[in-house]
């Protein structure tokens, strides 16, 4: 798990150099949400439930199973993407294999997704939870408000999990809910919600599970509320010295789950430093390869843009 | 072969569909127990239940998200809309993610489901029940838009719908659910996505259309070619995205003569695009200019009867319209 | 004032219903808003209240009985009114008179929109072409400004080019039957004889009726023009063609086998006609209203007759061809003639016509001339007479050469001479005389 996070870190740290250096176009990090994705993930079971991330999930989707490299694909926006061969912008995922299911840029959109996939897994028996996440701005969205609505009313396995970084790019979080925390909104729905520190793996993980466990038991969704914070700006189009100090950045920098946990390892014996610095140097290597190769791998054939607009050979009956 | 109404074609076929297969199930309000607001889905609670005939609550977004969610669980929903004047919460759910998900994804996933909604006016339905609605996503590839006129083509193109791997809107033009009726193909019976029907040949003067006025242009083709010898050409678009341009320019080839007639708004309406084909792909045949006879462009269909009918085209100004091009 | 009651339409998208029950009976008071009748429907049923007060004074639908939306089920009329007994199931006078609210509510109701509902006005331009008529143009060479329009405006609409060209495949075929070169001209509906104005005359026992044939008319039509319109002359010559004869029976075996097809007269007569038309070219000319065209080419029409009728075939530059490549040309197109595969190219561009009318006996004939061409030459039969040879008298073989000339282009001496030049080669055609 701290690998993963570390990973995460790393990656994101890559994707911001390259950026900056003009390789490629955009780009979203979630530093600082690492611990919140990794531990949440680690509840769920790749290929047997249906995972929903948002487009800070670096965390979550190398967790079940998505590789550095996959990843770097979708920051050059190459051919072998397997999100979209480089139709969409990065870190909008979709990966059938890993029952990622596909991600636009509107947001809350695929809150109603989720309950359509439990919906389905239940009635075609089919073992396994749905897991969404999704930022603070989103329980503002109407398709917040519709799906917790009706996920509560047929208890449907869905867990919600939302990633409280309490800023909408610049608006804070008091301007986008008159209530102190997302998880108060549960009630409303007749679920659970669970509000815990995003930054510890523990709690998280220990929240997640219980709400895993109470959708596989067919007890219904569960709102868990992970409260974090996001280290950088919104995207590598916004400038966050615009809306905040940089002494509440800093204060939140103090609560960074990733040397909380490897303080935590290291205290239990299962990491020391030197495994600590091999690991980072390691990781670091792994994610500076993985960026040369996947900026030397073919683009998209401009041939096929007209392709997949709708399915294609053999569609409806007389083909 | 029996004698169906619009109504009681979309009931059946959907009862067929999902005796056919399990995976199709049906989702919006008052479906379910009420068998629908207007009894489209009467019936089909008692017969496959709750979790296949799913009364949601009011909430337009979610009740296509869900569908898609479902669809790409493995399910092959059907979602209605109750009215296509409300179908505009759920545009954001239709236009930039079920249209897309193929397209995004690059053919990873598919989105397999129909969304059903009555449309149309002249039913004093004032402006929140009488509302056409296909030219709002008919510039959206990716999507499929149907709207068949007649109890056969009902239960071909539903079929179709249910069985197409793409989204696909289904529109019912609420005038014709009891006025229109005609034969109702038993067993199975499919027609495809895509291909207009010549409803009546003709030589003189070609009418494009679809929903109620097509049989407005029937009626006035059986007259005027009894009064005055006039021999109209009747297409009946019946799928609307994507469009037949192929049969809708051969026609004109022959005739020569093109009106497009439809209920919805003059402007930006489905015959702008039929008219810039035609002009792009049939000029040399054109003898007269094209002409479209469609509903004023006001914002919607008013109540008093009096303001509806001034507001939409009626048969006597379709026949008016192919007697005038005719005699260009 | 009598009120009518109707069906009400019980929901959108409802056209009909049933009459559940009556619940006032003809002669019973009801008051407005009291019930008066429950009806179904398949959305809804429900109790229709009185819109007026008064008596029901007739009932016009029994129970269990459909209804269309709108049409009347019952009249009330007014406590102390009195009303002329309707007939059951007629409606009361004045036919829309149904109460004021729900009047427009009758689907039948159809007000005449008032708006043109988003209709844009028709451009109305007669003298510009449409592009279907400015492509038929181009297809067909028809000029659209000879088209009679009867589009709107009096424009010249694509039926109406479509009729012209089938018009003029018509004519074309007509031409092809005809052999008329300038079909065109001679189809002006002036011309048209007043045949079908003409006075029909009443049928006496036994009398057969022909239909007239496309061919036939054009025949006659061109026949009518000509003689109208070309101020006929005749001349005769005869000619003395016995070495000619001589000489045609003693190779015409071998030349049969030799070819494959009869040596007749007529590739002589052609032969001799056109020389002599090198030597007096204004006998291969055309009368126009302000000149006289003289041709250059020599195509000699050869009149060929058929089953039904004429038809003249060109031989092309026959100046050009030998007296056996004439015979072949005569031969091929007499063939195709009669075979029906004549080109309308095979048909116009003549400048002059030869008429072998001694194939059936003739001594003399006057031709009629093949308008526009100015003169127009017979052959007739050859046949042995005495004749006075020197001082004697010897039996010769003799044909007259007959000749119809267009007197306001030629006159009696050119034609004179020009006979004489034909008459002076036919008569020199013997074994030394080159065939091909």
């Amino acid at each position: 798990m701290y690998r993963t996070m570390l990973v995460a870190r790393a990656f994101d740290e890559r994707t911001s150099i390259l950026f900056t250096q003009g390789k490629i176009p955009f780009t979203v990090t979630g530093h600082g949400h690492e611990g919140a994705q990794v531990a949440a993930a680690k509840c769920l079971v790749s290929g047997r439930d249906w995972v929903l991330p948002y487009y800070r999930d670096v965390g979550v989707v190398l967790t079940l199973g998505m590789t550095v490299r996959e990843l770097m694909l979708a920051e050059f926006g190459k051919a072998a993407d397997p999100n979209s061969g480089g139709r969409q912008m990065p870190k909008h995922w979709g990966a059938r294999r890993l029952k990622i299911m596909t991600q636009s840029s509107p947001v809350a959109t695929q809150l109603p997704h989720a309950c359509g996939l439990a919906w389905a897994m239940r009635a075609r028996k089919e073992p396994g939870v749905v897991w969404v996440s999704f930022g603070d701005g989103v329980a503002s969205k109407g398709d917040f408000h519709e799906a917790l609505n009706f996920a509560g009313i047929h208890k449907l396995p869905v867990v919600f999990f939302c990633e409280n970084n309490y800023y909408a790019i610049s608006v804070p979080f008091a301007k986008q809910s008159p209530v102190e925390r997302v998880a108060d909104r549960a009630a409303a729905y007749g679920m659970p919600g669970v509000s815990v520190d995003g930054n510890d793996v523990f709690e998280v993980y220990e929240a997640t599970r219980r709400a895993v466990d109470r959708a596989l038991a067919g007890e219904g969704p569960t709102l868990v509320e992970a409260r974090t914070y996001r280290f950088g700006p919104h995207t590598s189009n916004d400038d966050d010295r615009r809306y905040r100090s940089r002494e509440e950045v800093a204060r939140w920098k103090e609560k960074d789950p990733i040397p909380r946990f490897a303080a935590y390892l290291k205290d239990v014996g299962l990491l020391d430093d030197q495994e600590d610095e091999r690991l980072r140097a390691e990781i670091e290597r792994e994610v500076r390869e993985a960026a040369a190769w996947a900026e030397s791998q073919p683009d998209p054939d401009p041939a096929s843009v007209a392709r997949y607009v709708y399915a294609e050979g053999g569609v409806g009956r007389g083909h | 072969m029996a004698i169906k109404n619009i109504l009681e074609s979309v009931r059946q076929t959907l009862f067929e569909a999902m005796s056919r297969d399990e995976r199709v199930m049906i989702l919006g309000e008052d479906v379910g127990r009420h068998g629908g607001v207007f009894n489209a889905t009467q019936g089909l609670y008692e017969a496959f239940g709750e979790d296949r005939v799913v009364d949601t609550p009011l909430a337009e977004s979610s009740i296509v998200g869900i569908a898609i969610g479902a669809a790409v669980g493995g399910m092959l929903p059907i979602a209605e809309i109750q009215f296509a004047d409300f179908i505009h919460p759920a545009v954001d759910q239709i236009i930039n993610e079920a249209a897309k998900i193929r397209y995004r994804s690059n053919n990873d996933f598919g989105c397999p489901i129909v969304i059903r909604a009555p449309y149309g006016g002249g039913v004093h339905g004032g402006l929140y029940h009488s509302q056409c609605v296909e030219a709002l996503f008919f510039g959206t590839p990716g999507l499929k838009i149907v709207a068949p006129a007649t109890p056969a083509d009902v239960k071909g193109l539903l079929t179709a719908a249910i069985e197409d791997p793409d989204p696909v809107i289904f529109l019912e033009h609420k005038a014709s659910y009891r006025a229109i009726k005609g034969e109702y193909p038993e067993g199975d019976y499919y027609v495809p996505i895509g291909p207009a029907d010549v409803k009546r040949v003709g030589g003189d003067v070609t009418v494009v259309s679809y929903g109620m006025t097509m049989h407005y242009a029937l009626q006035a083709s059986e007259e005027l070619s009894k009064e005055e010898g006039i021999e109209v050409e009747v297409i009946d678009l019946r799928t609307l995205l994507p469009l037949d341009r192929r049969t809708i320019v051969e026609s004109v080839k022959k005739t020569g003569k093109l009106l497009i007639v439809h209920e919805d708004n003059l402007t930006g309406g489905i015959g702008a695009e039929v008219a810039a084909t035609v002009a792009n792909e049939a000029f040399m045949y054109l003898d007269a200019p094209i002409r479209r006879l469609a509903a004023l462009d006001v914002p919607s269909t008013p109540y008093h009867p009096v303001l509806e009918q001034a507001m939409l085209p009626n048969k006597a100004q379709v026949k008016e319209a192919i007697l005038d091009l005719a005699r260009y | 004032m009598p009120r009518e009651i109707v069906m009400p339409k019980l929901g959108e998208s409802v056209v009909e219903g049933v009459i559940g029950k009556w619940l006032k009976a003809e002669g019973d008071f009801v008051d407005e808003d009291e019930p008066l009748v429950e009806v179904d429907t398949d959305k809804v049923n429900a109790e229709v209240p009185s819109p007026a007060r008064g008596i029901v004074h007739r009932l016009l639908a029994r129970e269990g009985e459909t209804v269309a939306v709108g049409q009347v089920i019952a009249i009330i009329r007014e406590v102390d009114e009195e009303v002329a007994d309707l007939p059951a199931g007629e409606s009361a006078p004045g036919g829309s008179t149904v109460a004021n609210g729900s009047g427009g509510f009758a689907p039948g109701g159809s007000v005449a929109a008032a708006a043109s509902a988003g209709v844009e006005p028709l451009a109305r331009s007669p003298h510009l072409y449409s592009p279907a008529v400015r492509r038929l143009a181009a297809e067909s060479g028809i000029d659209p400004a000879t088209v009679t329009g009867t589009g709107r405006g009096g424009r010249v609409s694509k039926k109406d080019m479509e009729r012209a060209i089938a018009q003029a495949k018509e004519r074309e075929r007509a031409v092809v039957l005809s052999g008329s070169h300038e079909s065109r001209s001679v189809w002006a509906p002036e011309d048209e004889s007043g045949s079908a104005s003409a006075a029909r005359r009443p049928l006496a026992d036994g009398d057969e009726v022909l239909p007239i044939t496309r061919m036939r008319r054009t025949i006659a039509e061109r026949m009518v023009h000509s003689k109208r319109t070309v101020p006929h002359a005749w001349t005769t010559v005869e000619v003395d063609v016995t070495s000619l004869v001589a000489w045609r029976e003693s190779i015409k075996e071998e030349f049969r086998r030799r070819e494959g097809f009869n040596l007749t007269y007529l590739p002589f007569v052609v032969k001799a006609a056109v020389e002599a038309l090198r030597e007096y070219p204004i006998l291969n000319s055309t009368w126009e209203e302000d000149r006289i065209v003289i041709k250059r080419r020599i195509n000699i029409g050869i009149a060929v007759d058929l089953e039904d009728g004429l038809i003249v075939p060109v031989i092309k530059d026959a100046d050009q061809k030998s007296i056996v490549g004439l015979a072949r040309a005569i031969a091929d197109l007499a063939t195709r003639a009669r075979a029906g595969t004549l080109t309308p190219d095979d048909v116009t561009g003549g400048t002059f016509t030869i008429n072998n009318t001694g194939a059936f006996g003739s001594i003399l004939s006057a031709p009629i001339i093949n308008y526009p061409q100015a003169a127009i030459l017979s052959m007739e039969t050859i046949t042995k007479r005495p004749v006075v040879v020197g001082d004697g008298i010897a039996i010769r073989s003799m044909m007259n050469l007959c000749m119809s000339l267009d007197h306001r282009v030629l006159d009696g001496a050119v034609c004179g001479r020009f006979l004489r030049s034909v008459k002076r080669r036919l008569e020199s055609y013997d074994a030394n005389t080159p065939l091909y």
